[in-house]
């Protein structure tokens, strides 16, 4: 069986302009530059990487809530990017998202019961009285009661509101969600209940997910492969064990070590990246990790490497592997 | 065994607001031994935050007021200190940095400016050699080219880099106690590793004690000596790090440990979860306020506040069994 999803040759440039008349053209920063991955039916993938690598960007362009610069996106084989708007707008139907702060992505002049049904409606799920038995089931469905949804976002914790979130991307029957990072904003007793409901949900509803994070214990937990993204391009991609215990990429390497582990007894030898992310305007050719990297040698400089399957499903750009 | 540079009893900072008496902190107690790093763990609105305000008097009044207990400093209570007294050991004696170094630091002065600022109300050193002072910090806490980094404004700066000048900053007049608050939260992890790695080093140059706040309990097992836990408002346990990663007392303590993704952990076992949100802090339950979502909670529980107390030498917990 194909892949539900495939991305391939993913790209975002975005141009920097300067001034107020002219907006001459200074510079481009390319966001998401040639990214290339599948995902399959029931599994939940990882992306992960630090601010401004371009997962955001990438889970965003899946949905074309950003318009892709370059590259394929082809859902169930269908080129969602052939699309016009109308069609991409019923293609939503299947594809679904879940944002990051669940203060700014709820309408806080809604009641939650408008909230969930504006999709029902909108997609032509169910109608008349139908809509509203939906809405109190997804609501159980998400560990809320019935009574809520006479309720606004801001009566609610964040918690609370990350599960109507939830809610509203399940009204559609999705089949893809990509969650661009839903529990960050989040404490940590929260957070386990929230990860606890969507493992849940993805077996109830056979879901996949795509989930987006800069947290990659949590990632680990919940992914069955995971993308480590690095500078707007894919550095490893590996099934979630296989990247933990075996992992190539430096960088890669290096994000795992920086973890802190909530185990004083376990001291470990840490690698400490030196320097800070470069620029991403008008990024030099070359490996966009070598000025950090540890093995940096002079082909890293000169040309990009490319991603290389090194078997069982491991994917790695580096040229020194 | 070393003397408590810092030692809170009983203290208490009450914020009236319109809608009833909020409680941040009633009756938080613990010490800080010279030379320790001390972690001060919570989720949101468990007060750890409001109480490093309050040693240093920056509760906004009204409507916050410190309603009892004492602050006890090198000896002297600070709660008894004149404004004038507090401002010189503000930034002197005891120094803080926050959790975002971009609001926290003056985007319309120089960096050399903010530092200069410092050390000439302090330490009475005249421009120049004030000056020369500043560049040695930027060099100390890693910034290249500190002389012509003096000029640069914070906005130039990376998060990474402000964090760095916020620590120079605060560490420039040789302070005895540096308060964290939150100072990598807003890092990405390999980032996070850099400066924890700075603190740690820095913390041995200057022989300063450190008060470190976060939600991370893995940043704490990684460099705290000593934990005090908060929920609500209280501590609910103390202990050396050793002790409470691994015999913890209090159910919460031992909530917030199993709710962790544990990324050394094969397999995919559901995350344990503590079940609830916290409490109100304007309806705070009789009783326990830890005992609504707590699994092992008696009627005793929800009926009268557990003392807080030493169960063996050093620890100590608050809870009925």
């Amino acid at each position: 069986m194909g892949p539900l999803l495939e991305v391939k040759n993913l790209k975002k440039h975005f141009s920097v302009n300067k001034g107020s008349i002219f907006n001459k053209n200074v510079g481009t920063l390319k966001a998401v530059d040639d990214v290339s991955f599948e995902v399959y039916k029931g599994e939940t993938l990882g992306l992960v990487g630090e601010s401004g690598c371009g997962k955001s960007t990438a889970g965003r362009c899946i949905l074309r809530l950003i318009e892709p610069t370059e590259g394929e996106i082809s859902f169930e084989g269908r080129d969602l990017r052939a699309l016009n708007a109308k069609d991409i707008r019923r293609a939503r139907k299947d594809l679904q998202m879940v944002f990051q702060d669940p203060y700014a992505s709820l309408n806080p002049r809604m009641k939650v019961r408008d909230i969930i049904s504006e999709p029902i409606l909108l997609h032509g799920i169910t109608r008349g009285r139908e809509v509203q038995n939906r809405v109190a089931k997804l609501l159980d469905v998400v560990g809320l009661a019935p009574y809520h949804a006479d309720r606004y976002a801001h009566e609610f914790s964040g918690g609370q509101r990350q599960r109507i979130g939830i809610a509203r991307a399940l009204a559609v029957e999705p089949k893809l969600v990509v969650c661009d990072e839903p529990v960050s904003a989040l404490d940590v007793s929260i957070q386990a209940q929230v990860i606890n409901l969507m493992e849940d949900l993805q077996r109830e509803f056979d879901l996949t997910f795509i989930f987006i994070a800069h947290d990659l214990s949590v990632v680990h937990h919940i992914s069955d492969r995971v993308a480590v993204m690095y500078l707007g391009r894919v550095v490893e991609i590996a099934g979630y064990s296989e990247l933990y215990k075996n992992s190539q990429h430096p960088y890669t390497k290096a994000l795992l070590s920086a973890i802190p582990v909530a185990n004083p007894k376990l001291k470990k030898e840490r690698i400490v990246l030196k320097g800070d992310v470069m620029s991403p305007i008008d990024l030099p050719p070359g490996c966009n990790f070598h000025n950090r990297c540890p093995h940096a040698a002079a082909v890293c400089k000169e040309t990009a490497p490319v991603l290389k399957d090194i078997g069982n499903g491991h994917k790695v750009a580096c040229h020194m592997i | 065994m070393a003397e408590n540079l810092l030692a809170i009893e009983d203290l208490k900072t009450y914020f009236y607001t319109p809608s009833g008496v909020v409680k941040a902190v009633d009756g938080v107690s613990f010490s800080l031994k010279k030379g320790e790093t001390l972690g001060v763990v919570g989720e949101s609105g468990s007060g750890k935050s409001i109480t490093a305000m309050s040693i240093l008097q920056l509760i906004p009044s009204p409507p916050g007021k410190i309603a009892g207990g004492r602050i006890v400093f090198n000896g002297d209570n600070l709660l008894e200190k004149s404004e004038e007294e507090i401002r010189r050991i503000r930034g002197n004696d005891i120094s803080m940095i926050f959790q975002d170094p971009m609001t926290s630091l003056n985007p319309v002065l120089t960096i050399g400016e903010q530092l200069t600022e410092v050390i000439v109300l302090h330490q009475k050193l005249d421009k120049t050699a004030a000056a020369a002072r500043a560049a040695e910090m930027l060099r100390l806490v890693g910034i290249p080219e500190a002389e012509k980094r003096l000029k640069s404004y914070p906005h130039e700066f990376s998060g990474g880099m402000r964090q760095r000048a916020m620590i120079a900053i605060a560490l420039s007049c040789h302070p005895k106690l540096l308060i964290a608050d939150e100072p990598t939260t807003a890092l990405d992890v390999t980032i996070q590793a850099q400066i924890l790695e700075l603190m740690n080093d820095l913390k041995d140059k200057f022989e300063t004690s450190i008060m470190l706040i976060t939600h991370d309990l893995g940043v704490v097992a990684e460099v705290c000596d000593h934990v005090v836990v908060m929920y609500a408002g209280r501590p609910v346990e103390y202990a050396d790090v050793e002790t409470l990663f691994e015999a913890p007392l209090h159910p919460y303590t031992w909530g917030l440990l199993a709710s962790l993704p544990k990324i050394e952990e094969r397999g995919k076992q559901r995350l344990e979860a503590i079940e609830g949100t916290p409490p109100d802090l304007r309806h705070m339950p009789t009783g326990c306020a830890f005992a609504p979502r707590c699994s092992k909670a008696q009627t005793v529980c929800r009926e009268k506040q557990p003392l807080y107390r030493q169960v063996r030498e050093g620890h100590y917990v608050a809870c009925h069994y």
